[in-house]
């Protein structure tokens, strides 16, 4: 099970985010849940500066972007 | 940008040869919009350079190519410029300074460390976290939306290289005076005091990809995000300034918004506060107020107002500082852009 977590305060970016990660998710059929972290403090421990920031299995994998769901799908294992 | 422009930037040799093709084509379309502009006004469209519609149009015609085509490659360069910095690596350059250098340092580093406002909390505590100390976190908060790559290109562009100077300068003027100003009143009881609890993680993402390839990816990308959400702004403001440069009668502005009048400054800065735009919208509008003897300080001053300070970014950094705070921090920056408006229009 892929643990994916979308962390930002809930802005545009973040959302669509969240959006594209699930879809790469769902189109590469592995299994997995998808969560966000809003908490901004949570946030600044997990070491991101930048948000929206995307987290897979624990690891921070991008901050301060929105990849194409093709290139988070690359990120997937 | 379609999906060939990018995967053509593979190797690092081609993204070179690409970027040159396209600054040498940019140039060659650029030199010829002034000839096609009157061409189709006058000539194809028959319209009198003299009358009101003739002269609204050849203006919309001429400037609308002028100011997207600036507008891209501005902000490609300072796509390309940004993918040199990260906030991590902000924050490493600005943890342990002191005041002064540091405001300084952390203002300029403001203007092209890629961020979106959504992220000034995250960022607020991470610096705060870190030991970088309050006022010169501030610098960095005020200087990143107040020096706006978009607002430098349309100043560029409709007002030529001096102005847009001007207000690069002034912008990181009032941004490392703020924050100075706001470190020296030893606000920190006024931040939230959890903010200083949170125990910052070390930097955790894995680099991206650098290398000219990466870089030229980078620029591309912001253009395609910038000028792909703001280019509809920018002709709208350039129809306004088009229908005001035909239409509006020569100096009707000096009145309200002219030199002579020095309670406009602080007038504009007030109305210009609680006003939500981007700098795509206004800086056109503004360029046709001063066509018509509105003061250049006073319309500057406005600008930097409605896209350096607004009620949304404020309420979002609410989350972490109190009011008293807040109501200096945009009390001491409306000072600043007030002077800055009075000392223009007193100098030009």
């Amino acid at each position: 099970m892929t643990r994916i977590e979308v962390l930002g305060t809930g802005c545009a970016k973040c959302e669509a985010l969240y959006a594209s990660a699930e879809r790469a998710a769902r189109e590469k059929g592995i299994a997995f849940t998808i969560e966000k972290v809003v908490d901004p403090a949570d946030i600044v421990r997990r070491g991101v500066l930048a948000t929206p920031a995307l987290a897979i299995d624990g690891e921070i994998r991008i901050a301060g972007r929105v990849p194409s769901s093709d290139a988070i799908k690359a990120l997937l294992p | 940008m379609s999906a060939g422009a990018t995967g053509a930037l593979r190797s690092p040799r081609r993204a070179a040869g690409l970027v040159l093709a396209g600054l040498g084509a940019w140039v060659a379309v650029y030199a010829a919009l002034g000839p096609a502009a009157g061409w189709l006004a006058h000539g194809l469209m028959r319209l009198d350079p003299a009358s009101p519609l003739g002269s609204a149009v050849a203006f919309f015609l001429f400037e609308a190519p002028k100011v997207l085509m600036l507008l891209v490659l501005v902000v490609f360069a300072v796509g390309v410029v940004r993918s040199y910095f990260t906030p991590a690596r902000t924050r490493a350059l600005l943890a342990g300074r002191r005041e002064a250098t540091g405001n300084v340092v952390a203002a300029a580093l403001g203007t092209v460390t890629p961020f979106c406002s959504c992220s000034a909390v995250p960022l607020f505590i991470g610096f705060v976290a870190a030991g970088v100390p309050l006022g010169v976190t501030l610098s960095f908060l005020i200087a990143a939306p107040m020096v706006n790559e978009v607002a430098l290109a349309l100043l560029l562009a409709l007002f030529g290289w001096k102005v847009a100077a001007l207000y690069l300068a002034t912008g990181l003027g009032i941004a490392i005076g703020s924050g100075f100003v706001l470190g020296r009143l030893r606000m920190e009881r006024h931040v939230e005091s959890w903010v200083y609890e949170v125990e910052a993680g070390g930097s955790a993402v894995a680099t991206e990809a650098a290398g000219l390839s990466g870089r030229a990816r980078a620029g591309l990308d912001a253009v395609r995000e910038i000028v792909g959400k703001v280019w509809p702004w920018v002709l709208g403001g350039i129809a306004v300034g088009a229908a005001i440069h035909g239409w509006v009668p020569r100096d009707v502005m000096a009145g309200i918004l002219g030199e002579d009048a020095w309670w406009s400054v602080p007038a504009a800065v007030l109305l210009g506060v609680p006003m939500y735009s981007n700098a795509a919208g206004i800086v056109p509008v503004v360029h046709a107020l001063i066509e018509k003897g509105a003061a250049l300080g006073t319309v500057l001053a406005f600008m930097m107002a409605v896209i350096g300070l607004s009620l949304p970014e404020t309420v979002i950094l609410r989350k972490v500082l109190r009011p008293p705070l807040i109501a200096a921090f945009l009390g001491i920056v409306a000072a600043g852009i007030v002077a800055v408006g009075l000392v223009f229009n007193l100098l030009l």
